[in-house]
This record gives C-alpha cells, sequence and structure tokens, in this order.
C-alpha cells in the first residue's frame, strides 16, 4: 500500500508538468483551432530563460526566494517573447489559410526554436540547472510516503496556475472576450472585440505558465537541454486530448492521468510489457480507451468552458 | 570511443592540411642517404573537436618513427610519416584511406580514432592488403565479434584490420566481475536504455554477475530523453538492491543516480564508459560519489611499461598529450616497423611486402608501452585491458586497471 501510495504521488508530479504546459496548447486551441506544436519549446526557453537569468544577470549571493522570483520573470520574459513573436509573423499571415498551414509552420517553428537554443548553448549535452530548492529535501505525507520540494513546488504551480487561469477566463472582462472569440470569432469581433488581442493573450498567458514549468522542470531535475521540449510537448499535448482539448480543467486532469498512468505501468503492469521503456505505449492506451468512450476526450463536451 | 562524434570543418582546411603534410614528406625524403623511403600513415581527427586527441595518435607514431630511423631498425630503410586528417567523418576517412593505398610507399597505417570511421576506412585498406592498426576503435563489428552475442560464429570482416584497444562487449562482464568479486555486492539492479549500446552492455553484465553468484533483480528499462525517473526509483527501492548497474549514457544515467539517492536509496550506480563524463559529475553533483565506470584502455601514467614512452614522448614538446591513445598509438606503429624489419629483410618489395607486414604483424608478439602486444585470428588484441574508475571528491579515479581474460 505504501509503495502504491508512493507510486500514486510519483504520477501525480510527473503529471503536474503535463499538465501546466497542456494548459497552453489546450487554450491556444480552444481559441484558434490551432495545434500549436511549438509550444513544447516554448516551456524550454522558459527553462534556459531561467537559466540564463540565474548565470548572467544575478549577481552571486542573490537570497534563494528572490533569484527564484527573478528566474521566473526572467523564463517568462522569454517564453513571452517568443511566443508573441511566434504568433505575429508565423501564426497571423496563415489565419484564414487551410488547417494544414499552420500546423506544418508550428512544427517549422518548433525546429527553428530547438536549434537556435541549440547554437546559443553549443553543446550536445544537457546543462546543468542551478539546485535553488535542495532535491534530498524530503516532505513526509505520511506512511512512508514522501515527496521532495522541487517536486511539491511543480505540483503547487500546476494546481494554482490552473485555478487562476480558470478563474482568468471566466470572471475577468478579457476572460469573456476570450470565450466569446472561442465560441465565434466573427460574431465577438462584430461585438467590438479586438479578437487579435485576444488571440496574443492567449499566446502570452500559455507561455507564462509554459515557463512556470520550465523553471520547476528546471529545479526538479537539475539539468535543462535543447531537446526537453519535444518529448514534454508530445506528452502535454497527449494530456490535452485526454481531457478534452479546448478545456482547461481538462489538460491538467489529463496531464495528472496520464502522469499517473505511466508511473503505475512502470510498476505494475505484467511482464513482457513492464518497465519505463512501456509506459509510453500504456499512456497511448488509455489515450485510446478513453476517446473511443468519449471522443472529445474526459471533460470535452463542456463547450461554455472552453478559452 | 564508442560514438562517432561530428566534427565540423571545411573542405578547404583539410587539402590546406594534407597540402603541408605533403610538403613535409617531401622535404624528409632525401635525408635518407641513398636509402629507401618507406612511408608509416596515420587516419586521425587531427583537426576540430577531437584534434587533440588525434594529435596525440599522430605524435606517437611519429615518436616510433624517430626512434626506429635513429635506431635503423629497418636496415637501409628512412621512414617518414604521411598523417592524414579523416575530421572523424567516414566519407573523409574513406578518402584519405584510398589516398594512402595508392601511394606505394606507404607500408602500414595507424588509425583511426573512431569506430565509425573505422567501417570505411578499413575496407579500402582490405582491398590492397595493407596493414592498419587502431589504437582506439572499440565497434565490436570492425573484428566480427558481433556474432559472439547472437551465439554465431565469428568470422573477421577486414583482412588487413587489426587493433591494440579492448572491445565495447568486455566491458559488461569485466564491470560484472569488479562489482561481483571486488565489492562484494550481492544483489543487483539493472537498468538500460533500450539503445544498442546500453542494452547489449546491461545485458552482458546481468549474465556475468549472476554467473559470479549474485542476486540478479529483473531488467528495469528507460526511454532515453527521459527526465523523471521517480517511478523506477520507487520500484527499485522496494526491492532493495544493493547495487545499480546501468547501461546507457550520462544525460539518463546522472539524474537516475541523483534521484535515486534523493529518495534515499543511496546504492552505487556503475556503467559503461557512456558514463565516464564530466558532465555526469557536473549534472548529479555530489551524489555522483561512490558511483562507477568502465572505461577501455588504462591511464597512460599509471602503467609501468609506458614510463619510458612517457618520458621520451615529453622530450619530443609535442603540442598536444600523449593521452588517451598516444602510448596506444606508439605500439601500434612499432608493431608495424617489426613486421617491416622481417619483411624488408626477407626481400620482398610492392604488393608483396604489403602482404608480408600484414602477415607479421597478426604474429606480432613484444611488449609494447600499453603492455603485450599480440593479436587473435581475428585482428583483436590479446591484451584487453579495462579500467573501472570511481567518482571520488567529484572526479572520475582509476581504482583498478585489469586485463581481461
Amino acid at each position: 500500500m505504501q509503495l502504491f501510495m508512493q507510486q500514486l504521488v510519483n504520477g501525480v508530479v510527473l503529471g503536474a508538468t503535463y499538465g501546466l504546459v497542456a494548459l497552453g496548447y489546450t487554450m491556444v486551441y480552444g481559441i484558434v483551432q490551432l495545434i500549436n506544436f511549438a509550444h513544447g519549446e516554448i516551456f524550454m526557453l522558459g527553462g534556459f530563460g531561467a537559466l540564463f537569468t540565474y548565470t548572467v544577470l544575478l549577481p552571486s549571493g542573490t537570497p534563494v526566494v528572490l533569484a527564484l522570483i527573478l528566474m521566473l520573470l526572467g523564463g517568462m520574459a522569454v517564453s513571452v517573447t517568443a511566443a508573441v513573436i511566434m504568433e505575429r509573423f508565423a501564426y497571423r499571415p496563415l489565419r484564414g489559410a487551410p488547417r494544414l498551414a499552420p500546423l506544418i509552420t508550428a512544427l517549422g517553428v518548433s525546429i527553428f526554436l530547438q536549434e537556435l537554443v541549440r547554437n546559443f548553448y553549443p553543446a550536445k549535452s544537457p546543462r546543468p540547472f542551478p539546485q535553488l530548492i535542495p532535491p534530498d529535501y524530503l516532505i513526509n505525507l505520511g506512511g512512508g510516503v514522501t515527496i521532495n520540494a522541487p517536486k511539491l513546488v511543480t505540483v503547487i504551480a500546476a494546481v494554482v496556475g490552473m485555478v487562476a487561469l480558470s478563474t482568468f477566463v471566466r470572471s475577468s472582462r478579457t476572460g469573456r472576450a476570450m470565450q466569446a472569440t472561442a465560441q465565434d470569432p466573427d460574431t465577438a469581433r462584430l461585438m467590438g472585440i479586438d479578437t487579435d488581442r485576444i488571440i496574443v493573450t492567449a499566446f502570452v498567458l500559455g507561455a507564462s505558465l509554459a515557463a512556470v514549468s520550465g523553471l520547476s522542470n528546471g529545479l526538479q531535475f537539475g539539468t535543462v537541454d535543447p531537446r526537453m521540449g519535444a518529448l514534454t510537448g508530445v506528452k502535454a499535448f497527449t494530456a490535452a486530448v485526454l481531457g478534452g482539448i479546448g478545456n482547461i480543467s481538462g489538460a491538467v486532469l489529463g496531464g495528472f492521468l496520464l502522469g499517473i498512468v505511466e508511473v503505475m505501468a512502470t510498476q505494475y503492469a505484467p511482464s513482457p510489457l513492464s518497465g519505463g521503456a512501456w509506459a509510453n505505449a500504456w499512456g497511448f492506451v488509455v489515450l485510446i480507451l478513453v476517446l473511443v468512450f468519449r471522443p472529445n476526450g474526459l471533460l470535452g463536451e463542456r463547450v461554455a468552458a472552453r478559452a | 570511443m564508442h560514438s562517432s562524434r561530428i566534427v565540423r570543418i571545411g573542405a578547404p582546411l583539410i587539402i590546406v592540411g594534407a597540402l603541408a603534410l605533403s610538403s613535409c614528406s617531401s622535404k624528409s625524403e632525401g635525408s635518407g642517404g641513398g636509402n629507401k623511403t618507406l612511408t608509416i600513415g596515420v587516419v586521425a581527427p587531427l583537426s576540430g573537436d577531437l584534434s587533440a586527441v588525434g594529435n596525440g595518435i599522430k605524435n606517437g607514431v611519429d615518436l616510433a618513427i624517430k626512434q626506429a630511423n635513429a635506431a635503423k631498425t629497418v636496415k637501409g630503410v628512412t621512414l617518414v610519416l604521411d598523417a592524414q586528417d579523416d575530421t572523424a567523418k567516414a566519407d573523409v576517412g574513406a578518402t584519405v584511406a584510398a589516398k594512402l593505398v595508392a601511394e606505394s610507399s606507404v607500408v602500414g597505417v595507424v588509425g583511426p580514432l573512431n569506430s565509425s570511421v573505422a567501417k570505411s576506412v578499413a575496407p579500402v585498406m582490405a582491398s590492397a592488403n595493407l596493414a592498419i592498426i587502431s589504437p582506439s576503435n572499440s565497434g565490436v563489428d570492425l573484428t566480427g565479434r558481433g556474432a559472439l552475442a547472437t551465439g554465431a560464429t565469428q568470422t573477421r570482416p577486414y583482412k588487413s584490420y587489426f587493433r591494440v584497444c579492448a572491445t565495447d562487449d568486455i566491458q559488461g562482464p569485466f564491470a560484472a566481475d569488479y562489482a561481483v568479486k571486488d565489492l562484494k555486492v550481492k544483489k543487483v539492479a539493472i537498468v538500460h536504455d533500450k539503445k544498442a549500446y546500453g542494452q547489449g552492455l546491461a545485458e552482458a553484465f546481468a549474465k556475468q554477475a549472476a554467473a559470479d553468484g549474485a542476486t540478479v533483480l529483473k531488467t528495469e528499462t528507460i526511454n532515453p530523453g527521459d527526465k523523471d525517473f521517480s517511478a523506477l526509483v520507487t520500484k527499485l527501492k522496494s526491492e532493495s538492491p544493493d547495487f545499480l548497474f546501468y547501461g546507457g549514457e550520462y544525460p539518463e544515467a546522472s539524474l537516475i543516480t541523483k534521484q535515486m539517492k534523493s529518495a534515499g536509496l543511496n546504492i552505487p550506480l556503475m556503467g559503461g564508459d557512456g558514463v565516464d563524463a564530466a558532465d555526469y559529475i557536473k549534472i548529479a553533483g555530489a551524489q555522483a560519489n561512490g558511483d562507477y565506470a568502465t572505461a577501455l584502455g588504462a591511464p597512460t601514467d599509471k602503467l609501468a611499461s609506458a614510463a619510458q614512452f612517457l618520458t621520451d614522448y615529453k622530450a619530443q614538446n609535442y603540442k598536444d598529450p600523449a593521452d588517451p591513445y598516444g602510448a596506444a598509438a606508439y605500439d601500434s606503429a612499432n608493431a608495424i616497423i617489426k613486421a617491416l624489419a622481417k619483411a624488408y629483410g626477407e626481400g620482398k618489395t610492392g604488393q608483396a611486402l604489403r602482404d608480408e607486414i600484414t602477415k607479421e604483424v597478426g604474429d606480432s608478439n613484444f611488449q609494447g608501452a600499453t603492455g603485450a602486444i599480440s593479436f587473435d585470428q581475428f585482428g583483436d588484441t590479446n591484451n584487453k585491458v579495462l579500467t573501472v574508475y570511481k567518482v571520488t571528491k567529484g572526479a572520475f579515479v582509476p581504482v583498478k586497471t585489469d586485463s581481461f581474460k
């Protein structure tokens, strides 16, 4: 039982990163029906932005809390700038084009950003990331089940991110404009909503959350590398589809579910389909099963909650 | 070097390098005083990321040639060096190999550094039966050893290819012997990344560890590129092993050891030369201490037999260090020189000389800087030296060097 609970905690932590990144996929999809495959790279840029802030901009001996805040802001600045430029120059000109065009563009942007960072940090290897929150600081959750400090931060960030985002979309004026744009962009424009601005807002919000995730990922594992966005991006996209793409709570729920399935598969899947190598396969088995019975994903029906 | 590295270098540089080298060799030709001039070739990366290692090889050969000329080892012959830059690329390697083969004065070649380059160089050499000895190739297929893992019969693919270093496939058994016999571990967990290198290494380790009497837990696998290994770590912890062997490379290995120790599972991780990297320690930090990695060959300054070589190497004031493969290159060149001395003494010339040298290299038996030099029927060295390194105070420190039997 202790083993099961510990693996459950591991799954929730793994899922928290997927969920935070999935929020960006789901929000952009909800508004412009674009699967922004470059979003994984925005997550990666957040990690590198935070690392750059720490290694280049911060004087040594900066208090940890202040350093973390500044790293978060640095990461966000890089992620958001990249997302805004990407939207303006890669996606906006293709707004009226057939759907396949922006999709291919997204893949191109993704490769471009990866190579850009690879040239900026010319190393084949992962780069060490400062361990400001000690990973061997274990918090006992009772019954011998533990979680370390950076992981706890990741989970809290995911939940706070989801709650803040859905509150914003539900209650704020901009949020309601986002909902309107999602439901019917033409009518929204007729009602005086600047839809271009709303779309940029969705990219900015998604990029900010991805930057949070990039930072917490760096803190958790102590490395960042230019390829980190590719795998996490695919997983997060899967989580968004699992939860019902376009649905904010669904993205985080999908993330948690995917993380838990992967972890449980590592522990309990029968041989020869066991072990971490098969965890991804089990994740997709669950995705297919969910889509068979609920084609719109777990929470995909509540179209009103789209943003 | 189990993996090939890509070195970016423009074609103009290669041409400039080749011109510079050819002018060198033509200058030294007349110096024999009526003697016949014969050439020993080198194929190694002399520019780019790996140039320091490649130049160490070139210098090792240069030293052997200078000593042979001074001692008149080959009567009536002045030896010269023709070093070709393969830029660590297979296609460039094939081109410079063809150039060496076409030059009739070339009687033997030392190199290349990378196994991937050797795959395109060795067939060219074999076509002219020109002896080539690599100081560093560890890829199993170059001597047909790959067949052994599947239980098939080993056949030699390149008849004139030899190497003086150990191969990838014996790292696993060597590591297992060290873990079980020297460290006395009882219950071993095995993890690999499913790639050819990692899986092969882990399976060989598991087999030997079980044969040595340790309990081997069911093999776990991961995906290269993964970062969160907490599920794996939790599972391992529940099985309470006292040792972990990882088949794969350092980016994942460093995260596994860190997450394992953070979660309170304080057992050493051991890996192959894919883990033996400075970045392993940089990423894992203090938690890398106590971990192990094996590597092919031996640190030259720890070898009693290499003391004279190191003194002589230093006396030449070469720009690049002898390590890691200078001593092995020196031995390789000496194997060719000894074979040449015999073959030339029998009055052989032209293709007959090359044929005879290849045959004589196969029969080599002498004490070199890296130990005894002799080859089996497939071109592999009989002296398979490996070293175990332990992470101590943030650095890989050699703890045991031994020949694998």
